[in-house]
Order: C-alpha cells, then structure tokens, then sequence
C-alpha cells in the first residue's frame, strides 16, 4: 500500500493554498469587491456590519465610502452613482432598520433595471428568527423588488456569493442583488480564493439572436408607411445609442422616448419626435394610434406609455426588441418578438434595412409639434407676466449649459417638466425614478450622479416635497466634499397630487398644501451657499451665479402654484385623447 | 377563459426560491390549487409541480416569470391531456367502520384503495388517484365517520419524450460568460 510520506502532504497542502491566504469573512467582502474594481460604496455602519466596517478601514486608499445620512439616500446614490459611470454600485448597511430603511432604494433600482450589489449585516446565524436584536427578514423583504438575493451564513460562501451577484446584477436585464452576511460569517477566517463564474447553469443572460425574426422584422420595417421607433431604458443599458440613431436615419423613422429612454436618442436630431407617455409630447402619442409599425426598442410598454392597453396603437404591427423574455407579449401583442439586447438586435437589424425617407409622415409629426408649441410650450416656456413658471426655469438651465448637465429629479411636477423641457443630448445625463416613482430620488441620486461622473456638472431638480424626504443628505454632499447644484421648484404644494385633485377630485386639496421652511437657511446651516428667487427677473442672473459658483449651490424658487402639467394622458385614457389643456 | 393548467418548474436546490416562485402567483392574486415540491430525476435538481386556476394568458405570462428567475433552470405549463397526474390522499377511520359487514372493505376495493394500518381504535386507508377520485372516496367513508382526511398535491409526469437531461446538456453547451 502506497503511503503518504510528509514531504507529500506539505506539497499536497501548498498546491490546496497556494493564490490563497487565510482572511476573516470581512476581509474577504472588501477583497473581492477590489476583485470586481469596485472603488467606491455607499453606506451607514451599525452593529452587525461593523466586522466589514472594521475591513473597511484598512482600505481606505483603495476604496472611497461616502457616508450618507439614511440608507435610502445610500441606495439611491448607488443606483445613479451606476448609471452616469457605467459601473455596478455598490451600498451597504446594517441588519433591521438599516435593511429596511434600503428597501425603497432596492425597489427603485429594480423598476429601472439598474445594477446595484447590496450588502446587509445580518445578526449571527445562531440567532436566526429568534427575532433578536435588529433582526429583520430582509432577504424575505426584498425577494419581490431583488433580480436575485442571498443570505451568507459561512465566511467561505462570501468570494462565491459575490462573484454571482456582480455577473447576475449587470448582465441581462441589469437589476439590484442583495446579500446579507451573518456576523458570525463576517468574522470566520478561511482561506480566501476569489474566482469569477465561467457561467451559472441556470442563468443565461445572452439570449441567442433568432436572425429569421430579424429578418422578419426588417422586411416589416422596409413595407412601413408609417413607422416609429420607441427607444427605451435598455438602449442605455446596453449602448445602443449610435445603433438606434443609425437605425432611424436609415429607414427613415420617427424616434420618441420613453421617460427613462430620454437620453438614448439626441432631442435635436431632426428625426427626434419627443417623449412618450402621459406627460410626454402631443405628437408621438396621438401618432401611436395612426402608425402602422411600431419597433419598441429595449423599453416595456409601461402603463404610463400606453394608457388604455384596448386603444393602444390600434392599427400599429409592432417589433419588440427586449432582453427580458417575460417582457415580450406582456402588455403588447407583438407581431415579431425578438429577445436580445437592444445593440445586438439593432446591429443584426441594420444590413437588412432599405434607405427610406418618410417625408410626409415626418410632417405630420411637425404639426403635432407646432399645435403643441402654440397650445402649452408657449405659456410654460416663454411667459412674460405672472409667477414663475417651471418650464421657463428648466428651458434657461438647458440653454445655459447647452444640455451638458447631468440632471438628476425627484418624483413630480418638476421631474415631468425636466424631462419634457431639458434639452437631452447626451447620454445617460437624465437621472430620475421611473418604474417606482419614488420621492426623495433627487438629491441622493444627485450624489452619486456626480461621484460617478465627477468631471461633470450635476444639477438636481426637486419640488418642495420631494426634497424635504432626503434633504438631510446635504450633509453627505459636505462631508464628501462635492459640488452638487439643487433647484428647488417651491409652489407650497405636492404638484402632482394637487394637479390630480383639481382634474379628477373636484379641486378638493385634500393634504397637498405644503408649508416650507426656508431652504437655502437650511443649505447655509449645511455650509451650503444658495439664494431664494420669487420674481422673473432674478432668475437668469441666479441661475448664472449657482452655475458659475464651483461649490455646491442651492436655488429655492417660487413658482406659480396651481399651475398643471400638459399634454395628459388621463388615466384610463387612450393616448390619442392626449389632451393639451 | 379561466381552466386548470399543471406548471412544472424546475430549479437548482436553494433556499428561498418556493418564496420566489409563490411571489408571481401571489402579486397577481392567483390563487395556487396545490403545490408539490421533490428532487428530480436529475441530482440536484428539483421540480416545482403547481396547479392553477387561470386563463392561458396569464399562465404564459407567469411561466416566463418563474423561468426568469436565476436559480430556476426551465419552467413550462400543460393542459390536462398533455401529462399523467396523481394525488394520494390518506382516510383514517373508526376501526368500527369495518365491522359487521358495514361494506366499507367492499369499498376500499371497488375503489382500488388499500388499507395501510389497522389500529385497536382506526384505520388508515390509502388511495391514489385524481382528486375528484379521491373526494369521492371520501363521500363514500363519510357515513362511517372520517377522523382525518389528507391529499397530497399533484404529481405529474409529462407525456412529452424530451427529457430534463436534455434540456440541461443543451444549457452546458450554451457559451460562458464573455464579461469575465
């Protein structure tokens, strides 16, 4: 019998460790996040983190942690820290409140596919449902609004729980992953190896291109009288911005995006038709209903893009280029389905596509534009008397920083108007909350928008409700030493609601008035320099001195109170009933 | 129309995933008639045997739901006629029940049901069958007196000849992650 002599077992023990080192579970997290290039988290310590804390600590000159003031403005800054740098964020916080204070933030990301690695202490394992001290369930509460979670109880699951979650949250449909770490696992030693997945059996995130559909799809293309291209978030997600552009210009079509679609195609390229949707444009809405294809490029057919599903694109076939299979057939019957990321399909699409011009269709889009222009954008944009207008403010900021800015809002009026009047010319430059529609988005994403992008000037559009959810998070922009610039719309109202309350409740303001304290005081307290505007003619002269100052900057500015948002898509309406007043 | 569909899902062996399917069924309000969950004929996988009320719109839907999920390898729905189902359901009954010729043994065979114990104060009766079978075994033992009365939910295998180790060899040829 062969014996093993302990010259072999030293050898055999080398070759097992060798590339390996023994670590806590703490260190392990921080090494394997240096593994996936991560340089900066978002996040709030407390008890049953404070082991990766601890890890943390002897990182400092690899990795940035920006300290926020409560674990949404954290998971919001993740988020938009994501879509301006084109990186996977990365947050972390404590078990119990902690985790649940994430969970708007987690449910934000997963409504607008956004890649965001989570990371949650959890009490020790042997504690588990005992409900012990900040004990919270959080991989049970975010299994709904999680592409994917899981709970590490053992320090050696950590390389291989992480190295799942980045390939999981930036692959695909991109989407936030969670992962709660037991303390006990957070302090266990083993021997670290980090390895990435060469492929997960159950996961496959490249779907193969059906070249027979894309083929299909473009002789429907080619045979179109009156087409129009939807360009969704997914063109973003997967760099499809010049294919969709090519894609446009070759075959002639008229190009509208959706809200969080706004930057994947140029507001000034002559093929641009506006934004879709309840408050988008007159034209691409209305002509919905008259076009006979419809190629839907990486966008879902939202409920806020189609109003009635029973009236919606009524004579249109419609071309569905989507990652997410389950998307495909969901909401619209499509006549061809093509599941691939949107730069694949568009790419495959191009050789097959005939030169088209669409003349006549064009024109009628432009008409659309002017009835618009003289029926709403006129007296939003351009007003000469009265109070402030939210339009005229956004259509200046887009004039002075030639839709540069990167523009982050919140959930509103002001996030309608921002969206329908920035001028978006580059990509991923508008960051807002579409799927959640979550409050308290702008300042926060503003944060990250601007760590992400820190060559970039950032400009954050809130209400004066919204900003009042996260307004703490000023603190954050001091302590991290950023120069963030906030525009505060003040009309002493919840907009949006109270614009709902006057068109379908009888004007009864059921709890929408809003009393605001002094904003820029509040930003002085911060160490924050800001000005209050209530009258016209201050506005172009504040908006210069808030762009030229090189700190952070805040502009409260009162503005008309009851004034509403149009065109509408009433609920329930078709989107060829837009109205305009 | 709303008619009964058998969805089989099958999925790596991790925790959390039975939340993850109820989920889809739960946030539509559709309400789940029976759910079997056991390791498959492939080690390490395991199958999802969920019977709902629903139109066929809805079941597509779904079923790409659940497929999408990571951790969960294939998922599919069927008509009745497309797979052979089963139930087991368990009646315990008075031991008295079988004395003086009451018939119940009569019972047990006409409805080819077998007797699994036999105590001093009950007696366990097995059958297997659909559940409308079942139930009606169980309206039979009724007048006699049922202590305890448990179904299982569906089984089922499909008529189809491609099997799941086929699916997943097609799922190892697909290429590797080209991110990494």
């Amino acid at each position: 019998m062969d014996t093993i002599t302990m010259e072999q077992e030293k050898d055999t023990a080398e070759k097992k460790t060798k590339g390996k080192q023994m670590v806590s579970g703490s260190d392990a997290l921080i090494l394997s996040l240096l593994e996936e290039k991560v340089d900066t988290i978002f996040g709030y310590p407390g008890g049953q983190i404070m082991p990766i804390y601890d890890a943390l600590y002897n990182y400092q000159d690899k990795i940035r942690h920006i300290l926020v003031r409560h674990e949404q403005g954290a998971a919001h800054a993740a988020q938009a820290y994501a879509q301006t740098s084109g990186k996977t964020g990365v947050c972390f916080a404590t078990s119990g409140p902690g985790a649940t204070n994430l969970i708007t933030g987690i449910a934000n990301a997963y409504g607008d596919s956004i890649p965001v690695v989570f990371i949650t202490g959890q009490v020790p394992s042997s504690l588990l449902g005992s409900d012990a001290f900040q004990e919270t369930d959080v991989v049970g509460l975010s299994m709904p609004v999680t592409k994917w979670n899981y709970q590490v109880t053992r320090a050696s699951e950590i390389p291989q729980a992480l190295a799942k979650a980045f390939i999981v949250a930036n692959t695909g449909r991109k989407g936030p992953v969670l992962i709660d770490i037991t303390k006990n696992a957070q302090n266990e030693e083993f021997l670290f190896e980090y390895e990435r997945f060469p492929k997960i059996r159950s996961y496959n995130p490249f779907p193969q291109l059906d070249m027979e559909k894309v083929k299909e799809a473009a002789g429907l293309i080619n045979n179109s009288r009156k087409p129009m291209m939807f360009v969704g978030h997914g063109a973003l997600l997967s760099n499809a911005e010049k294919e969709v552009i090519q894609l446009s210009e070759k075959a002639g079509i008229p190009a509208a995006c959706t809200l969080l679609g706004l930057t994947a195609f140029p507001a000034d390229h002559p093929n641009y038709v506006g934004m879709l949707g309840m408050h988008g444009n007159f034209g691409p809405n209305v002509k919905t209903n008259e076009s006979d294809l419809i190629i839907a490029v990486g966008m879902r057919f939202d409920d806020r893009v189609t109003g009635d599903l029973k009236r919606y694109a009524s004579k249109a076939k419609v071309v569905h280029i989507e990652i997410d299979a389950a998307e495909l057939d969901k909401n619209v019957k499509t006549t061809v389905a093509i599941h691939s990321d949107a730069r694949s399909a568009v790419n495959a699409l191009l050789p097959y596509i005939e030169f088209n011009q669409h003349q006549e269709w064009f024109e009628e889009f432009r008409a659309c534009d002017k009835k618009e222009f003289d029926e709403v954008i006129k007296r939003e944009c351009y007003p000469s008397s009265g109070k402030i207008m939210m339009g005229e403010i956004v259509r200046k900021l887009a004039e002075k920083t030639n839709g540069q800015a990167i523009v982050t809002t919140d959930v509103g009026q002001q996030q309608m108007i921002a969206a329908r009047y920035y001028k978006h010319v580059c990509p991923n430059n508008f960051i807002t909350s579409g799927g959640l529609g979550t409050m308290g988005f702008g300042l926060p994403a503003a944060i990250g928008a601007k760590i992400g992008a820190p060559g970039k000037e950032v400009v954050m559009i809130a209400g004066d409700g919204g900003f009042q959810m996260t307004m703490q998070e000023m603190g954050t922009i001091i302590q991290a030493g950023i120069a963030i610039k906030m525009m505060v719309f003040n009309n002493n109202f919840l907009g949006m609601v109270r614009q709902w309350q006057d068109m379908f409740f009888e004007k009864r303001y059921s709890e929408t008035h809003m009393s605001t304290p002094e904003f820029v005081s509040i930003a002085n307290a911060y160490g924050i320099r800001g000005e209050k505007v209530t009258e016209r003619e201050q506005l172009d002269g504040a908006l210069s001195r808030m762009l030229d100052c090189k700190e952070s900057y805040i502009l409260e500015i009162m503005v008309e109170n009851e004034a509403n948002i149009f065109p509408m898509v009433e609920p329930g309406a078709s989107v060829a009933d837009i109205r305009l007043k | 129309m709303e008619r009964e569909f058998t969805i089989m899902a099958y999925s790596e062996n991790k925790v959390g995933l039975l939340s993850r399917i109820t989920i889809i069924f739960t946030r539509r309000h559709i309400n789940i008639e029976s759910l079997t969950v056991s390791e498959s004929e492939v080690k390490g996988v395991h199958r999802f045997t969920i019977v709902v009320r629903t139109t066929e719109e809805n079941v597509i839907k779904m079923v790409r739901q659940i497929e999408k999920l990571v951790d969960v390898l294939m998922a599919s729905y069927y008509h009745e006629d497309e797979i052979i189902f089963q139930e087991i359901a368990l009646y315990k009954v008075p031991t008295r029940a079988l004395a003086h010729g009451s018939g119940v043994e009569q019972l047990i065979r006409d409805n080819n049901a077998r007797i699994l114990t036999v105590e001093p104060d009950y007696v366990v009766i097995e059958k297997t069958g659909h559940s409308d079978e079942t139930l009606e075994l169980y309206k039979k033992l009724e007048p006699f007196g049922i202590l305890q009365f448990n179904r299982s939910g569906r089984i089922a295998v499909t008529k189809q000849i491609k099997e799941l180790s086929h699916y997943l060899k097609e799922l190892d040829q697909l290429s590797s992650f080209s991110i990494v």
